[in-house]
């Protein structure tokens, strides 16, 4: 695949340059995509593997309310639950990250002070995106002053689907250097791309524009994060790691519900970009009711029985 | 390693083995006139399985005569819808017992049981379901308004999909109206047997089935009888010939489904990823025990670099061990004999100076097993360019134009199966119109289904399996 080993220079970042790059990649074949997926998907991870997996996956959930109604109270519930996600076992990982609004940020913050957990925001009028550029900019400067050590940002789809990938790689490199020092995810929306062709091109076009990490979905548009679209970023990131020696991560998130879908995800990371992978700095999952389940299979697999749902806190 | 699967063996208490197995003819199983048996192993570790007899000739005969006898007492004068709903009962038999037939066919085997749950035993219960469809409509599918059976049909079957094969072969001969005696393989004759209870506990009329198990002496007994109409075989080549040789004269339809050298034809815009995956399984499922098997890789020499090494990152993270592991891609080789034949063509390519990769693989310690190969720098007059392995070995040719690829791939005395991989749709239409195969895949490979014909040109034999030509094959 024609992946350049630098990301591109000012001066080549024309349009026509883009899409002649992107347009080049090869294709993805949308039947054969789905079918490896779902061979994966397959795979039987049982005992010691799956409690490793459980482990692993609450390591890297992206611990998320994004929701109109959220309130400081709110958020503040959820941060506990990340530092102490099973109040009666103390061997339980931390989870990845917590993901609020940019305006929750700061509560978040405070909230997690002292656990080493960090606080990832959304921002760049999320979820649609649709703001003026300033806007955007303003919106992750705030959240990163706050103290928001990860920001996921929404790419530009319009400009996307119009052809214009210029706007949209200027956007992200704009919105990486707002991060200054802040981690960057760029969120695809791929349920709006709808091609594996399309979710291909936008992964490398974030990846070219400097994301750190390239994220499925804003949770709020359905399909969100499908195994088969997931593993076309894995490839992406695999290609561009073979070519340039740099990893950049990729962020599944909205409709991993299940311990089970966590694992089929592990998997599909495990054999497709490989185990330099499999750890929270370069793969995590955006989910808020995982965790529960996680934490319900944790306990299944050490003592043999569910304890049912009421003795895992709902927030 | 972070994330190292766990051993996840299917369990084999669904399966219950007898000591050994007898003949079934005539709805029963009875003992083989000479007492004889053969010794049926566990390919993955060479422990004994079973014990089945060995028919010879009296008991081909006394096979031969209940099958005509069923035929011209029962199974002809039946009704279309009659027959199907039999052949509906056993499918939907072969559904409930699927688990079972799947474990027992990766024990006899050797294949993984991914396949066998997976692939074979949804492929032989949807065989049945769509032969039982026909039964009732045969005056519809374009041989005449009323298609007569041919009688009894002498079977022949190969060891790499035992039931499969059976199913192919079985289903639509009993949907015609034909009964049969079947032959499974030497080594893997035991869903074969299961078969055949489930026969009895679908109250199949007595005779409409027969089962001998037996090796090369058996078969040549039953094909060689006078009192059979059609000889239906699936195995090599040379087999077929002494087959096509020992029918020639004779009143009796003949059909052969025999090997194979598929070209698997990657142009240089083909989806990369994809492509990949395709040539993997192409080659690699089943352990390469397949007649069509994509064997041969002809890959556009501008893609080759790029290619060359996905596929061979993908090849490496293949898991070959326990075929009962849920997580087993590559199984074990199904005979002593088949892994000395897979050795000693690769060995050929050493002296040819072809460049063999393997990725590093522990092999079990017992059993018989092959690491999936790879040879690159292979030309058309290599032997393992020409020749079928029937194993995991894969030979990498490239070309240069479509024309190159199209003289290439149909460069074999064989034409089974083809694979075309582009995302052109101009071109795939040009390649597939050009190829000498039986079956042409695009953008993908090796996906069976039962309505779709199957069968091969040139040296892979002649009629069709499957779909409504399947029924041709059985109707006067």
């Amino acid at each position: 695949m024609p992946v350049p080993h630098t990301a591109f220079e000012p001066e080549a970042r024309t349009n026509h340059a883009l899409r002649a790059y992107l347009h080049g990649l090869p294709g993805v074949d949308e039947v054969g995509a789905r079918a490896r997926a779902q061979d994966l998907s397959t795979r039987s991870i049982k005992t010691t593997a799956k409690a490793n997996a459980i482990d692993l996956a609450i390591s890297m959930v992206d611990l998320t309310t994004l929701e109109g109604a959220d309130t400081p109270g709110k958020v503040r519930s959820l941060c506990a639950k990340a530092a102490l996600p099973d109040p009666t076992d103390r061997t339980v990982p931390r989870v990845g990250a917590v993901c609020v609004y940019p305006d929750m940020v700061a509560t978040a913050v405070g909230a997690l002070q002292g656990t080493g957990i960090g606080v990832a925001s959304v921002a760049t009028a999320f979820p649609s995106g649709r703001a003026p550029m300033e806007v955007k900019l303003a919106d992750t400067r705030r959240a990163v002053a706050d103290g928001a050590s990860e920001i996921d940002m929404v790419i530009d789809r319009g400009a996307f689907l119009s052809g214009d990938y210029r706007k949209v790689f200027d956007e992200i490199v704009a919105v990486k250097e707002a991060c200054g020092d802040a981690h960057l995810k760029v969120i695809l929306e791929t349920g709006e791309l709808v091609t594996y062709d399309n979710v291909r091109r936008a992964s490398h076009l974030a990846i070219q524009a400097g994301g750190d990490f390239i994220k499925t979905s804003t949770g709020k548009v359905s399909p969100a994060a499908t195994l088969p679209v997931t593993l076309v970023m894995l490839e992406a990131v695999r290609d561009h790691h073979a070519a340039t020696g740099r990893h950049v991560g990729v962020k599944p998130a909205g409709g991993i519900r299940t311990t089970k879908d966590a694992i089929r995800n592990l998997v599909l990371v495990n054999e497709t970009a490989g185990p330099d992978w499999l750890t929270p700095d370069l793969f995590r999952i955006g989910a808020s009711s995982l965790l529960n389940d996680l934490l319900m299979q944790r306990t299944r697999l050490s003592t043999g029985t569910y304890p049912g749902p009421d003795y895992y806190t709902q927030d | 390693m972070i994330f190292e699967y766990a051993p996840a063996p299917e369990s084999r208490s669904v399966v219950s083995l007898r000591e050994t197995y007898d003949l079934f003819i005539d709805g029963e199983f009875t003992p083989a006139r000479s007492g004889d048996h053969l010794t049926v192993l566990n390919p993955a570790d060479e422990t004994e399985l079973a014990r089945v007899a060995v028919a010879g000739e009296a008991d081909v005969d006394r096979a031969v005569t209940a099958a005509r006898r069923a035929h011209e007492t029962v199974w002809s004068r039946m009704s279309g819808a009659e027959r199907g709903k039999y052949l509906f009962r056993i499918a939907r038999i072969i559904q409930e017992r699927s688990r079972e037939l799947a474990v027992l066919e990766s024990m006899d085997n050797g294949k993984p049981v991914k396949e066998t749950r997976d692939v074979d035993l949804p492929l032989v219960a949807a065989h049945f379901f769509y032969y039982a469809g026909w039964a009732d409509k045969l005056a519809h599918a374009g041989f005449g308004p009323d298609p007569k059976p041919l009688g009894v049909a002498a079977q022949v079957i190969p060891w790499n999909f035992p039931l499969l094969m059976l199913a192919w072969k079985i289903a639509p001969a009993l949907a015609t109206g034909n009964t049969v005696v079947l032959k499974p393989a030497e080594t893997t004759p035991l869903t074969a047997l299961v078969f055949a209870q489930i026969c009895q506990e679908a109250d199949l009329p007595p005779g409409v089935v027969n089962i001998l198990t037996g090796a090369g002496e058996t078969g040549r007994a039953l094909v060689g009888h006078p009192g059979t109409d059609k000889v239906a075989f699936t195995g090599s080549t040379e087999v077929g010939r002494q087959i096509a040789r020992a029918v020639a004269g004779t009143d009796k339809r003949l059909t052969l489904e025999l090997g194979g050298k598929g070209a698997n034809i990657v142009y240089d815009d083909a989806a990369l990823d994809q492509a990949v995956e395709g040539v993997v399984s192409g080659i690699f499922f089943n352990q390469g025990h397949v007649c069509c098997a994509g064997s041969r890789l002809l890959v556009q020499e501008s893609v080759a670099d790029e290619f060359l090494p996905r596929l061979k990152e993908r090849i490496a993270k293949l898991r070959l061990g326990d075929p009962l592991d849920k997580n087993t891609d590559i199984g074990a080789i199904n005979s002593a004999a088949q892994l000395e034949r897979v050795r000693e063509l690769t060995a050929t390519a050493d002296e040819e100076n072809v460049e063999r990769w393997s990725p590093a693989c522990e092999l079990p310690e017992h059993g018989y097993w092959f690491a999936p190969t790879v040879l690159t720098g292979v030309s058309q007059a290599h032997r393992v360019a020409r020749e079928e392995i029937f194993g995991p070995v894969l030979s990498v040719l490239t070309f240069r134009t479509p024309e190159e690829a199209v003289a290439k791939a149909n460069n074999t005395p064989y034409g089974l199966s083809a694979g075309v991989w582009t995302e052109k749709g101009s071109r795939m239409l040009w390649t597939a119109e050009r190829l000498r195969a039986g079956v042409i895949w695009s953008n993908t490979f090796n996906k069976f289904d039962p309505t779709s014909p199957f069968g091969g040109y040139k040296e892979s034999g002649y009629g069709r399996e499957g779909g409504r030509h399947g029924l041709e094959a059985y109707l006067g």
